[in-house]
Formats: C-alpha cells, structure tokens, sequence
C-alpha cells in the first residue's frame, strides 16, 4: 500500500474508533446531568443513584474518547502535512477553538465533578456536569464545522501570492449551510446513542433485577430513555432528511452514490431498499425500490429530478474544475490526478442504509420498550432482554456508517472540488506511516477489549445503594474528607 | 509588535504553561513508583493513593495545555504545525502512545480491585510518566537546535537525526525538573511520612536539575542565545536554586512556586533564543520557518486574538477554582478506606417486602 492508503486507513480507523466513545460521552453527560438536576428537584434517591451509576459508565467512556481525539488532532499535521499548510489558516481555527472552548471546560469540570462529591455545594456539582455537556457540544461545534468546510468549502480564498488558501469570512465557516445541518443531525445522533444506552442497560438490570425494589428504578431509566430515544430519533431523521437535501445540493455525486441511481431520474425516483447483485449499474439481479421517495429525499417533492451517477460523472467534473478555476487554484490541487470523480459505490450505498437502518429499528424498540413496561410492569419477556443489549450497539453503529458514508462519499476531495486527497498527504515513507498505523490500531484493540470489558462489569454490578442519609452528603468543611464514591 | 510577534509569544506561553503544570503530575507519575512502597507505617498500596489523589482532579486539565499548544500553532502557524508533525512523525507517535497509555492508566486504575491489575497500570504510568516529558523535551530542543529542512519545508532527517546529544540532554533535563517539580508538589499538598519523603527526594533531584540545565540553558544561549534569554536562564537558575533553600527550610510552597517558575523561564529561555525563527532549518538557513512565513492570515490572527483574549482569563478562572477547591493536604490518614468498585451489591429489597 502507498503512503496515501495508508495514511487514509489510518484516518478511517482513527475516526471511527473515536466516534465510537463520542456520541456516548455526548448522550450520557447530558443524561447524567439529568438525573442529578432531578434528584435535586425531587430529592428521590433513586435519581442519585441513576447519576452516579451512569456517570460511571460515562467516566469509563469518557477516558477513551478524550485520548482517541488526541491522536486525531495532531494525525493532520502527521499525516496530512500538505493539507495542513495549504488549508490551516482556515481549518486550525476551529480546532484552536475547540481546544480553548471546549477542552479546558470538559476536563476541568468533570475533574470537579469526580471529585467534588461533598466538597462543593450540591448545585455547583450538578452543573459541572452541564457545563461537561454544554463542552461536549461546543466541541462537536467546532470540530463539524471544520469538517463542513471540507464538505462545501466557504468564507475562503485562494491567495496565489502565499500560495494557499486562506479566510475571508469566519461567520460564513461557522454558519456553512452544510455545518447548520450536520450539527443538529449529530447532535441528535448521539442524544440517540446516550437514549439507547440508558434504556438498553435499564431494561437489563431491570430484568435482572425483577421482583426487587430496584426494579422499579431500573424500569424508570429504561423508560427515560426510551423517551429519549423517541424524541432523538424524530430529531435524527428529521435533520437527516434537511441534510439529504442539502447534500443533494452541494454534493449531488455523494446522493447518486448513496442510491446506486446511474441514470437521472427526471421526476419521482425511486428509493431503493436494499440490492442484490453488484452496484456497478449493470447487473443488478434483485432490488426492493419504493416508488419517489428518494426524490422527495433529495429535493423535498416527490416529483423532483435527481441526477444519476453517469450524467453527473459527464458534466460535473467541467463543472468543479471551473469553480476551482473561478476561485483561482492550480489544477495539481483541484483535479484528481486520475480522473475519478466518483467515491466508492457500494460502500456508500450500503453505509448510508446501514446508517438509517439502525437509526430507525433502535426507534422502534424503544416504543416496544414504552409499552411493554406501561403503568408500572416490571417483568419482561426475554426477547426485550436482547433488545435491551443490542440496543445501544445499534445507534453507535449507526453513527459510524453515518462518517463513513459522509467521509467516503466525499472522495476523492480533502476539500470537495478544491483540493484532491491525493495533494493533501505528508511526504513521510509508506513504512513510518505503516508502523504508527500498526501501532495505534494495536493499541486501540487493546484498549477496547480493556473498556468493553469494564463497562460490562459496572454495569452487571448496578447502581450503588443509596446513601443512609443523603443529608450528610452536603458540604463539609472538615478536615477530614467524608468517604466519598469517587475517591481513586 | 505585530500580530505573528504576539501569537508566537501566546504559543510559548502555552507550552510552558503545559510544562509547567503537566510537569508536577509527571514528576508524580515517576513518585509512584519511588513512593509507591511500604514505609514506615504507611503501606505502599495506600501512599500510592495518596499520590493519585493528589493529582486526580487536576492531570486532566494540565493535559488541555498541549492540546490547546497544538490547536493553536495549527491556526496561526499552519506551515509551523506541517512541519513540526510530519518531521517528528516517529517521536511524538511514541509521545502519543505514552500519554494515551498514562491517562488510561490514571483513568482506569482505581476502577477494579485486583492487585495484578492495579501493579500494571501503575507500571504503565510510571514508565509513560518518565517516556512523556524525555521526548517532549528532546522535541523542543530540536526545535531550537535547529532540523534538516528543504525548502518545501519538510524534514529530511531520520529519527537518528532527532536523538543527538543536545537534544537528549534536553529530554534529561525536562525530565529531572519534573520530578522536581512533582517532589515539591507532593510536599505540599499531602502529610506524613510521604512529605518527607518528597522534601528529601526533592533537594536530590533538584541538584541533579540544576546540573543539567546550567549545562543545556548555557548551550542555547551560547547557541542562538540573546541577551534577554540569558535574562530568563539566569533566573531559571536562581528560581531553582531558590526552590531548593525554600525546600530545605520547609517552605513547600515557595519551593513548588520556585520550580514552576524554574519550568517557565526554562522554556521561556527557549522560544526567546528561537525567535524569530519557529523551526530553523539545519540544510539552508532561507528554508527556515519563522513567525513570519509560517504564520496565517492577518484575519485568522486577528479571530483568534480575539478568542484568546476573551478564554484565556476565564479558562485561568475555572482552572484556579478547580485548584481551590482541592486544595486540602491529604494522607494515608486523611484518605477514605479503600474499597473495591465491583464489589457485590447486597441483595436489594423485594417488591413484596417493600411493599409491606
């Protein structure tokens, strides 16, 4: 493999692996949050029990995500050293931003809320963990509107005496039409993912611990968050649907990609389920197709036109390489250098499936889940059981067809239309590449296996007793600091 | 000044705030495992709670530094930031493994009981404590001493090329601070047998430190020193040995405040003799990168100036409460019992009972 693959599988993995741990300390920070401000509301010690438990998961999570995103900060200038000179001016002000937002405020408040049981009063405790939250989306602000800039490049300009490009307008990247979608629609997709999380644990505590009182506490997480779950999934489907919209938009090859659609469809093209034989266009053996709903996917009418990969393969390379052209850019960095203008088909035919699919079915079961433990139910039947272990696996996986379906769909462009990926990469030899890609992907398996198999050992243990007197768990100015939960 | 003068000063300022504070919980990870065994009266396994106790609410936030070290070179100086990364390519994925491995350590220690699983992290910890700050000083002191170059602004050496003496004495001597530093800190925030252990380690390894970066601080200077970086290395050289009359007088504070400014003016030292260049070329001294050819935009400056001036105090704010609140000495007295996280949960009431 040349440096370029490599270094593309190293972003790949690194990416995916991240936005595994993502989504989940987005959600859960915000559920936690919740139950704590609920237990100062109602002062029922089963919300402060919910809180501290998931908050352990969340700490467990939170470790993995923090040093994975590390690595995907400086792997740009690693690997993407050319990328990084020829957009930075741009594309590391997000980045700088994130930092001094977001990661200063994350790590610092959930240090307090570690360690601050007790010692602070009750309320700033809670709102360290709102203020975790509100860090993780300012992060994920940041971090998506660098990455929208890379889907439809605006507020910049080429600048042939730097030979660069450089900003001209910082509002227009942080307000990038791509970015005002692709927010609300991953934000949503984690509240689903921290949802399906509270409720697939609940609804497995809830059934390991039937006929006990704690039941009953386990039967209200499972419910919050199958609420949670609900509410998220009509959000994520409605931003998914303004996104595809958008997409079709500024990026119509990534929408013909995510169909398989070769010829353009004039009016009421039809939304294909899933394909049987290849997706080459030619010898398709079997394919379920429901009749213009990719046409009002892609233009909100049922009768819209929408373009096949083949007419766009025609007339959209002139038409980049003109933009590029308009905008001032030498050709060795708009125009692949061997002329593919198309991603890769298959995956992002079946990674955008994949990426509903999931999204829809964890919906579904959380309605199941609301109805099968209406007005005070507590036993459950074991099929609701494996429901409740696949459950959160589905919208973590969902996230991560999601990114690849986005990244692969936007080949072959770092920066669609503008610069090739093929520009963007460092000079460093295929083995130094190879050898860090080897040694993170190692060690990422490694330290999977070491969280998967915590987080599965808290959760078999439950929640914690409630404390004998919750009172006593309010500020102390004594020397001695009471015992607290969190202590190392 | 102009705005690139005021950036590469900001960026300095990062580093060394990095260093000056990650320096202490590095220098703490190294204590584990000189402290980390049974003393007088005191067990080793509690004394090592004591220590991670001591840094628990703060290593996280020390951490940020770096990233914000790195976030904001790549916004103001992008070509800076390419360069840097893809030349140091082998040695900061090494600095990267560490500090993954050492937060996860830190991180999941305390999280299961066993003592096998508790002896590795903590042997995770310690080794990536002592790997970490060895090659982000050697890092910075390539920085200064100057790498091969050529004019697209790429680095033609090897690994080999980053290990030479200058540099590795640079590693040393962050090295030797830090634990210094982590001596001093562990004075002054526990009590009892590991106090005195830290003052007396502390007076050792600052003499070791002040050795090495009389030897280093003097080569820069002589180097590509100025007058004003032999200003900051003759304070770094006064603050510590300040630092160690403070600690020989039990004076924890000043000694840890002593050592903290020792770090600062030490890396101060550094970017002021590197100035104006950011990463001088060694092959052709017009392929070197300076605070002029390898910053961004006037607009991207001028944002981030604004961002920088309106964050930084509040994130100085936050950063000291969060100091503040934790400020209490602790001990293997003062510590809550140990108890095992996945410990069986009693058998919880039924709902017939509880109905009862």
């Amino acid at each position: 493999m040349s440096n370029l693959d490599l270094a593309r599988w190293q972003f790949a993995i690194t990416t995916v692996y991240h936005f595994l741990f993502v989504p989940i300390t987005i959600g859960l920070s915000a559920m936690v949050a919740g139950f704590e401000t609920q237990w100062l509301r109602g002062r029922n010690p089963e919300m402060l029990r919910l809180a501290k438990f998931f908050g352990k998961l969340l700490l467990i999570n939170f470790a993995l995500g923090l040093v994975t995103g590390i690595v995907q900060e400086f792997q740009f200038g690693m690997n993407w050293s050319a990328y990084s000179r020829f957009f930075g001016d741009i594309f590391g002000a997000p980045l700088a931003f994130e930092a001094l937002l977001a990661f200063f405020l994350e790590s610092t408040f959930l240090g307090v809320w570690i360690f601050g049981w007790g010692r602070i009063p009750e309320k700033a405790h809670a709102a360290c963990m709102w203020l975790v939250h509100i860090g993780t989306l300012l992060s994920a602000y940041f971090i998506l509107a660098a990455n929208s800039f890379m889907q439809h490049p605006v507020g910049w300009k080429y600048n042939a005496t730097t030979g660069r490009a450089e900003l001209t307008d910082f509002v227009a990247v942080l307000t990038n039409k791509v970015q005002l979608v692709t927010f609300p629609h991953v934000v949503a997709s984690a509240y689903l993912v921290g949802g399906g999380v509270v409720m697939g644990v609940g609804l497995w505590l809830l059934h390991k611990h039937r006929g006990t009182k704690d039941s009953l506490m386990y039967r209200k997480a499972a419910r919050i968050g199958a609420v949670v779950t609900l509410l998220a999934g009509a959000g994520v489907a409605v931003t998914g649907d303004t996104q595809g919209k958008i997409m079709t938009e500024v990026q119509p090859m990534k929408m013909a990609a995510a169909e398989a659609l070769y010829t353009t469809q004039d009016h009421c093209a039809a939304f294909s389920l899933f394909t049987i034989g290849s997706l080459n266009g030619q010898s398709q053996k079997a394919a379920v197709k429901v009749p213009c709903v990719l046409s009002f996917l892609a233009t909100g009418s049922f009768e819209g036109k929408v373009d096949g990969i083949d007419d766009l393969k025609a007339s959209l390379p002139a038409q980049l390489q003109k933009q590029a052209r308009a905008e001032g850019v030498p050709a060795a960095y708009s125009q692949p250098a061997d002329a593919v203008y198309t991603p890769n088909i298959p995956l992002a035919y079946w990674s955008f499936r994949l990426m509903i699919g999931v999204g829809m079915t964890s919906t579904i079961v959380a309605l199941g889940v609301l109805w099968v433990t209406r007005k005070g139910r507590t036993a459950l039947a074991k099929p609701w059981v494996w429901a409740g272990i696949a459950v959160p696996l589905l919208p973590v996986l969902g996230n991560s067809f999601g990114w690849i379906f986005t990244e692969t769909g936007r080949q072959p462009w770092l920066v669609y239309g503008v610069m090739s990926t093929k520009t963007g990469v460092s000079g460093n030899g295929a083995g130094t590449v190879l050898t860090s890609m080897v040694v993170f992907t190692l060690l990422y398996a490694a330290l999977a296996v070491v969280e998967v198999r915590l987080f599965l050992d808290y959760t078999r243990r439950g929640a914690d007793p409630a404390p004998p007197d919750p009172d006593a768990a309010s500020t102390d100015e004594h020397d001695t600091p009471a015992p607290v939960s969190f202590v190392y | 000044m102009t705005l690139e003068t005021f950036w590469f000063i900001l960026i300095a300022v990062l580093w060394t705030a990095y260093l000056m504070l990650e320096g202490f919980d590095f220098g703490v990870g190294m204590l584990l495992g000189i402290f980390g065994r049974d003393a007088e009266g005191e067990d080793g396994a509690t004394r090592r709670r004591v220590l991670l106790n001591a840094i628990g609410p703060f290593w996280d936030g020390n951490e940020v530094w770096l990233l914000t070290a790195g976030g904001a070179t790549f916004a103001a100086f992008p070509a800076w930031y390419a360069s840097m990364f893809s030349g140091f390519y082998l040695a900061f994925l090494l600095v990267l493994v560490a500090l993954i491995l050492r937060n996860m350590g830190l991180e999941y220690r305390h999280k299961r009981h066993g003592e096998t699983w508790q002896r590795r992290w903590d042997a995770i910890i310690v080794t990536c404590s002592v790997i970490a700050p060895l090659l982000v000083g050697t890092a910075l002191t390539n920085l200064v001493r100057g790498v091969p170059l050529n004019k697209a602004g790429d680095f033609t050496g090897t690994l080999l090329t980053l290990l030479n003496p200058w540099s590795l004495l640079g590693g040393l001597t962050i090295l030797a601070l830090s634990l210094t530093h982590g001596c001093f800190f562990i004075a002054l925030k526990t009590d009892g047998q590991v106090r005195r252990d830290a003052r007396a380690l502390g007076t050792k390894a600052g003499l070791v430190s002040a050795v090495l970066a009389v030897v280093l601080l003097g080569w820069v200077d002589l180097h590509t020193g100025t007058t004003w970086s032999w200003i900051t290395s003759a304070v770094a050289a006064v603050a510590l040995l300040g630092a160690l009359a403070a600690n020989l007088r039990g004076r924890e504070g000043f000694a840890f405040s002593g050592t903290m400014l020792t770090i600062g003016m030490a890396v101060a030292t550094y970017f002021v003799a590197l100035f104006p260049d950011v990463m001088p070329s060694t092959t052709n001294a017009a392929y070197s990168l300076t605070v002029d050819n390898a910053s961004s935009s006037h607009l991207t400056l001028q944002i981030m100036t604004g961002a920088a001036v309106v964050m930084t105090p509040v994130v100085i704010g936050y950063s000291a409460w969060n100091y503040w609140v934790f400020r209490k000495r602790i001990s293997t007295s003062t510590l809550p019992t140990k108890h095992d996280p996945l410990a069986p949960l009693p058998p919880s009431e039924s709902l017939q009972e509880a109905g009862r």
